[in-house]
């Protein structure tokens, strides 16, 4: 029988030459001929859009014309200088709600600047050359603690490292690099580059990281605050919601992030096992991520269901496109009530029709069923806040509630990235709330010394 | 460690871009803007004697783009500045107050009279400037009234002027030079008799922009009327890379510090005029275009390569192009050349086979079994560069040189020793070969 129509969840629906195309650059690298033809469509705006639009403020019209000007390795620093993780954010940014979405070549032809892959191009070869931007400033003998090696606890890490000052890094998992190690979707960071980056990052020196040490388990806030100069909290979210639904709990019910970790680390995908059918619920990101990564591990039917309409889903309408290109079945405007099961297993979900009244949504009374060998829930993740609010840590809404600075209510802890309140849930957003907490801390340290 | 800092005639400034006199340095709101921005360095826009000149109330500039609007060439009918030359020194000394370590030199035109420059130069001497630029350049409206080009022109007013300076002032003297002139050596050297520290090229060259075929009359214009102006900008760099160099090599003038000026718009225009000899440079329409925030990828681009190549300081490159520009008559005619094609980067447009074929040598074919197929006969290509020139794939074509067997378009060896056509037979006045 056909492999990737077999029922069930299996692995080898795909060769290994399909994975492998599958799984390689969604968007492959521009040659130098395409990048200065692509470049030369930067028009060099004043107070460019583009980079009020990009959360770290990269000076894209310098960037870009540093590649105009064959100064590529000028155009990666420009680059690094405002936001150390250049390198991923140029292949997984959601260019098309950022930097992109502002470049004022929209309003004239409704197609902006490449940015990303122009950003992708320079820094790719500033870390073919291992050039380092920033040189270490003389040590200060201070001494902070980084909780959580993710974006936000790296970029964190590296400006105090800069700035001369001692880090250790507490990470809970094996691997640094958080989501871009174990969340982001395949496609995006191939060739093992979340490493390659953490390892660049690293290189400046001053900066150590302990694998295995959870806060709330190996290590506690109150002992890092007596043992550190400051402390930076960079967790991102460590739980995801639940439906809520009966039959949550069958065979083949899945958090979709736990599958991307899984997926992510897993070293051969042809031995990744998938559904046939499968269903994923949720409009965000993650949703988008696990359908188009199970079409792309060869499942036969893929549909992501979600409660509201196509405008409302936070995955933007590139991504809700990639996803139908992917052969991905949207479904919007229906609520799960039951995921049904045979011997323990799940068979199919069962949905409610919905429509919004008065921003509630509320049932047609007509339901409906979709098959699935596999269900994938990604209806977004929550903070764990681990005894964090008994040390005296303000929360907002579940998150850790910040002010100027990403300084935290108490005086010597700052924190940045998924796990605050009002964030973006962005790579980017999470490397400029570490660059802008490290700067607040150096402020703070430099101000305490001199008192 | 890569230190970009220039000196240029005593002259010190934190890196070798300056403004040239023009626009961007008409005012002091202007320079500190570009001082700001990390400008080494300005050349006020000119001075002339009160009262002031005027301006036309119209268009002064013309553009010519590329079909995506990246502006290509540059003109313009401005005339000197059109403000007192009480309003002009006061601002001087000011700027030159605040920005100590940056270079602040005073371009002038007064009319070409002893007294008049003797009357001028101890004004701008007590603004504390750096030195002054004797404009000698501008070839539109000034020179109907016998000042700019109408006097660079002319290399015994040249002199005369340089001189009178060089007299009256102990601040440099730049002599800035006009393009719009047979053979730049001669003005060239006039400022080097009259004593001028430095030249400065090239000013802008004359031109009309274009005619608007509905009004009748050279673009743009003004109540229906256009004159000639000034042109500039990307467009007129390898004029300037010439003369730059004509006066580089040229042995009267060489060793004559010059500021080289013309369609620099990027840190490689400026390392290939230093390279021909340029002790820095001065760029006008590259700011007018982009702002001023543009020398951030000069500076920052001249650094990187020249840490590419192991120069330390700007001296280390300065002039080293210099010896291998040469005559024609100087050229190998030993050395063989053919076009390479290389198949894998082909697209097959045809392009490099019709322009051979119809205006060169017949020398790529156009098909093979009946299949479009572009390579080039070595029997018949004389290597001339057309065909790369015109191929739209970047190393499509190359250019290969044989170093052995036989030429197959002449049929004669490849003689590996130097020969140029001093010595050539088909050369009359040939001299034997030792
Ligand atoms: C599936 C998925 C796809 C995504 N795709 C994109 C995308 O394409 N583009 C984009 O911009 N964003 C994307 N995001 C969001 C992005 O990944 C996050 O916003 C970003 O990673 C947040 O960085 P962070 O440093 O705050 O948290 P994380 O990346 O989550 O890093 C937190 C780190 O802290 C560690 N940690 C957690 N708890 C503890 C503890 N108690 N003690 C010690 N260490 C701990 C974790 O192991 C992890 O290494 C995606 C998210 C998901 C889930
Ligand atoms: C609008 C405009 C006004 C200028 N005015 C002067 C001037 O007053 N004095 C002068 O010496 N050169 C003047 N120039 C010439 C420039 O200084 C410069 O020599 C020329 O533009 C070539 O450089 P570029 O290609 O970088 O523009 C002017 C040029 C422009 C475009
Ligand atoms: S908005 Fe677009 S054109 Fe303007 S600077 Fe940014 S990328 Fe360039
Ligand atoms: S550039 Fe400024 S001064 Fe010139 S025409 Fe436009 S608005 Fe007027
Ligand atoms: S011009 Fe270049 S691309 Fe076109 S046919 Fe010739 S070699 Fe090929």
């Amino acid at each position: 029988m056909d492999k990737a129509r077999a029922p069930g969840v299996r692995a080898g629906r795909l060769s290994g030459e399909e994975i492998a195309r599958n799984f390689t650059d969604l968007h492959p690298p521009l040659d130098a001929h395409e990048a200065l033809v692509e470049a030369d469509r930067c028009y060099f705006c004043y107070d460019a859009p583009c980079v009020k639009a990009c959360p770290t403020e990269i000076d894209i019209p310098l960037f870009i014309r540093q590649i105009q000007t064959a100064d590529v390795v000028g155009a990666g620093e420009t680059i690094l200088q405002q936001n150390i993780m250049g390198g991923a954010c140029a292949r997984v940014c959601p260019t098309e709600t950022l930097c992109e979405e502002a470049c004022v070549r929209n309003l004239a032809e409704d197609k902006p600047v490449a940015i990303g892959l122009l950003q992708r191009h320079a820094t790719d070869r500033l870390m073919e050359e291992d050039r380092q931007v920033f040189e270490r400033a003389a040590p200060t003998g201070r001494r902070i603690a980084v909780v959580g090696a993710g974006p936000a606890g790296l970029a964190c890490a590296h400006r105090l490292a800069v700035h001369g000052h001692e880090v250790t890094v507490f990470e809970a998992r094996p691997k640094s690099g958080g989501l871009n190690e174990y969340g982001i979707a395949a496609y995006k960071l191939p060739d093992n580059f979340a490493q390659r980056e953490v390892e660049y990052i690293l290189e400046i020196g001053g900066i150590e990281v302990r694998h295995g040490q959870r806060l709330g388990h190996e290590i506690t806030l109150e002992q890092l605050r007596k043992d550190y100069d400051g402390v930076f909290l960079g967790m991102g979210l460590g739980s995801t919601n639940s439906l809520g639904v009966a039959g949550e709990s069958l065979e083949g019910v899945h958090d979709a992030v736990d599958t991307i970790a899984e997926l992510r680390q897993s070293p051969d995908l042809t031995g990744f096992p998938i559904g046939r059918r499968v269903v994923v619920i949720g409009g965000g990101m993650t949703a988008i991520d696990i359908a188009v990564q199970a079409r792309r591990l060869g499942a036969d039917e893929v549909t992501l269901v979600y409660r509201r309409g196509r405008e409302q889903m936070k995955a933007s309408r590139y991504e809700q496109e990639l996803a139908q290109t992917n052969g991905v079945r949207i479904v919007t405007w229906a609520v799960p009530t039951e995921v049904l099961g045979d011997g323990g297993r799940a068979t199919a979900v069962r949905f409610d029709h919905v429509v919004a009244e008065d921003g509630r949504l509320v049932s047609t009374g007509e339901s409906f069923e979709v098959a699935a060998d596999q269900v994938f829930k990604a209806i977004g993740q929550t903070f764990v806040a681990a005894g964090l609010g008994e040390a005296g840590l303000k929360l907002d809404g579940g998150r850790i509630a910040v002010g100027a600075g990403r300084c935290t209510s108490l005086p010597d802890v700052w924190a940045g990235g998924d796990c605050i309140a009002g964030g973006q849930d962005l790579t980017v957003a999470a490397v400029e709330d570490g660059k802008q907490a490290a700067e607040s801390i150096h402020r703070t340290l430099g101000a305490a010394a001199a008192a | 460690m890569v230190d970009i800092r220039n000196d240029f005639l005593g002259i010190k400034s934190p890196n070798p871009f300056w403004l040239a006199s023009a626009p961007p340095t008409d005012r002091i709101v202007n320079v500190t803007r570009a001082f700001k921005a990390g400008w080494g360095g300005v050349v006020w826009k000119t001075l002339g004697e009160d009262p002031p000149i005027v301006n036309v109330n119209g268009p002064r500039y013309g553009a010519i783009h590329g079909a995506d609007r990246r502006l290509i060439g540059f003109n313009n009918i401005e005339l000197i500045s059109d403000r007192t030359l009480q309003e002009n020194l006061r601002e001087i000394k000011q700027v030159k107050r605040d920005w100590p370590d940056r270079a602040v030199v005073v371009s002038l035109m007064v009319p070409c009279e002893e007294a008049s420059w003797k009357a001028v130069l101890p004004l701008v001497e007590e603004t504390g400037a750096d030195g002054i630029e004797l404009n000698f350049g501008c070839p539109h409206g000034m020179s109907e009234r016998g000042m700019g080009s109408a006097v660079g022109q002319v290399p015994e007013y040249v002199e005369m002027v340089a001189r009178w300076c060089k007299q009256n002032t102990r601040m440099p003297v730049i002599v800035k030079l006009t393009p719009n002139i047979t053979d730049v050596r001669f003005a060239a050297r006039a400022a080097k008799r009259g004593g001028a520290d430095a030249v400065s090229l090239i000013n802008t060259v004359n031109s009309i922009m274009g005619v608007d075929l509905d009004a009748m009359a050279p673009s743009p214009h003004t109540d229906g009327k256009g004159t000639h102006g000034g042109y500039c900008g990307p467009a007129v760099k390898p004029i300037a890379l010439h003369m730059v160099a004509d006066i580089a090599r040229d042995p009267e003038t060489a060793g004559l510090p010059i500021s080289a000026i013309g369609g620099i718009t990027t840190w490689k225009d400026a390392a290939e005029f230093m390279a021909l000899g340029a002790g820095n440079v001065q760029v006008c329409t590259a700011a007018m275009t982009y702002g001023f925030k543009i020398v951030e990828e000069m500076k920052a681009g001249l650094a990187h390569w020249m840490e590419s190549k192991g120069y330390e300081r700007l001296e280390d490159f300065i002039g080293k192009a210099v010896p291998n520009v040469t005559d024609w008559q100087f050229l190998n005619l030993n050395y063989v050349a053919k076009a390479r094609i290389d198949q894998d980067l082909c697209i097959k447009c045809g392009r490099c086979h019709i322009v051979c074929e119809d205006t060169s040598h017949q020398a790529i074919t156009a098909t093979k079994n009946g299949e479009r197929w572009f390579e080039v006969q070595d029997d018949e290509c004389v290597g001339c560069n057309l065909c790369v020139s015109v191929c739209p794939v970047e190393n499509c074509i190359t250019m290969e040189q044989l170093t052995e067997g036989v030429d197959p378009r002449t049929g004669r060896p490849i003689d590996p020793t130097y020969a140029n056509w001093t010595t050539h037979p088909n050369n009359p006045m040939s001299k034997a070969a030792e």
